[in-house]
């Protein structure tokens, strides 16, 4: 299998600060990796560079054939390659929930509004919310727009999905309804990366777990790491995980 | 009372609301312009746009009228008409104070709607005309129309410099050959009312329905 993520001694800083101290790890093609950690060890900053919403200062980065760290990189078409979600969805509430769907494919791909229209529907059924098709927003719970966010980015049909603490503005009863649609994008067979602090969701879902701490990954493994940790730091950070 | 002059009052009237107009139109114009670029990447563009309105805002409205009506002649261009200089200074004046309120309001629109649109693969331009500038109008919409109000009131300056027929100009004159100022400026006074005050319970309505839709 061919790695579609790649990180190599990956640095990144804000001002004096090395929020990214050598980050090196790989995702082929198909896998679901879950990104965990406590705040501030860099998980999110390091998805965040993969969709080049951060440019990266040191080490190398390849994205789907897109090499982060060149300075000519073509931008667009790394974002019709990478679907992002973020814990805030990020809706936009001005437009209808087919109209979020429709907006990129209509202006960065030029399909016709009737086609979208169609390609929309399907995103939408699939996170389970036909009916919600012309509703606004802040009509929704903020479960539905998670899910709705999730569509959007389907609907450029990318070859990997990020995922930015996508649960953790949602209470427990709507966070289950989020991760049922992961789960089935898992299944599906979608490259996905999830910054989480789901345990039990990375234990079910994921085939690789990457513990970071301080900016480096600490401990990588298959999720079999969450049951038998081989660091003292992970087996911290699950205990205290497990107490919430 | 004399009907010619109260004739005359709404002539300097009706040049007052022209010249409201036509500065809310090329002023609206040039401040779109410089709130775009006072939020561009482009550093020559945020930075330059930034020395104007500092500039524009440290300069007394009558100073600015008073420069671009003698102005021109002084370097030998002298065909410029008291309602084109007036308009031209009134453009310089509200660009510079629209452009500001409107960079408020592009900027006010959250920074993730912006990385969103940006990470589904539109262009800038893309991402402004159908994402930020639908949000940002509804935000900007009641400081504008008070703007608005600011601007028919200082078109009056123009009457002091340029001799423009506008409301204050035909009332100045009208006082001066009756020497009632207080019925012909106060019938001015009422005039400006008129228009100021829709546009200020307009903007308090705005205001309110608003507030209401972003809760």
């Amino acid at each position: 299998m061919s790695p579609i993520v790649e990180l190599k001694d990956v640095r990144k800083s804000f001002g004096a600060l090395e929020i990214l101290k050598g980050v090196t790890f790989g995702v082929n093609k198909g896998e679901v990796a879950a990104i965990i950690g406590q705040s501030g060890s860099g998980k999110s900053t390091a998805l965040r560079c993969m969709d080049r919403l951060e440019t990266i200062q040191g080490g190398s980065m390849v994205i789907c054939g897109h090499r982060l760290q060149d300075s000519n990189i073509d931008l667009k078409a790394l974002r019709r390659d990478v679907g992002i979600v973020f814990q805030s969805y990020n809706l936009f509430p001005h437009l209808t929930v087919a109209e979020n769907v429709m907006l990129a494919p209509r202006l960065v791909k030029g399909i016709a509004r009737a086609e979208a229209r169609t390609i929309a529907e399907a995103v939408i059924a699939k996170v389970g919310l036909r009916e919600k098709m012309d509703f606004y927003p802040e009509q929704l719970s903020g479960g539905q727009q998670q899910r709705v966010a999730i569509a959007r980015s389907l609907a450029m049909e990318p070859k990997l999905m990020l995922f930015d603490e996508v649960t953790s503005a949602l209470d427990p009863q709507l966070t289950g309804e989020v991760l049922r649609v992961m789960e089935q994008l898992a299944a599906d067979g979608m490259t996905m990366i999830l910054v989480t602090h789901e345990m039990g969701f990375a234990r079910k879902v994921a085939d690789k777990v990457i513990y970071m701490k301080d900016g480096k990954v600490h401990e990588m493994g298959s999720s079999d790491i969450l049951r038998s940790p081989s660091t003292p730091e992970l087996a911290d950070f699950i205990s205290e995980a497990a107490e919430h | 009372m004399n009907m010619t002059f109260i004739i005359s009052l709404l002539e300097g009237l009706w040049g007052t609301v022209v010249l409201s107009v036509l500065t809310f139109i090329f002023g609206g114009l040039a401040g779109f312009l410089i709130a775009l670029a006072r939020i561009s990447p482009v550093a020559a563009l945020s930075k330059g746009t930034a020395v104007y309105i500092e500039i524009m805002q440290g300069l007394p409205l009558l100073v600015l009228m008073g420069l671009c009506f003698y102005g021109p002649g002084i370097f030998g261009y002298d065909s410029l008409t008291p309602l084109q200089a007036a308009t031209f200074a009134l453009t310089l004046y509200s660009s510079a104070y629209l452009g500001e309120i409107w960079r408020g309001c592009l900027q006010s629109v959250a920074r993730p709607q912006w990385e969103a649109a940006e990470c589904l693969g539109l262009s800038r331009w893309q991402r402004m005309k159908t994402v930020i500038l639908p949000q940002a109008l509804r935000i900007a919409t009641p400081p504008t129309v008070g703007f608005m109000v600011q601007i028919v009131k200082n078109t009056s300056v123009a009457s002091l410099v340029v001799g423009y027929a506008e409301l204050s100009y035909n009332a100045k004159i009208i006082n001066n050959s009756t020497f009632q100022p207080f019925l012909y400026f106060g019938i001015a006074a009422l005039m400006y009312f008129a228009i100021c005050y829709p546009l200020s319970v307009q903007s308090r309505a705005l205001e309110r329905k608003l507030n209401v839709a972003n809760r």
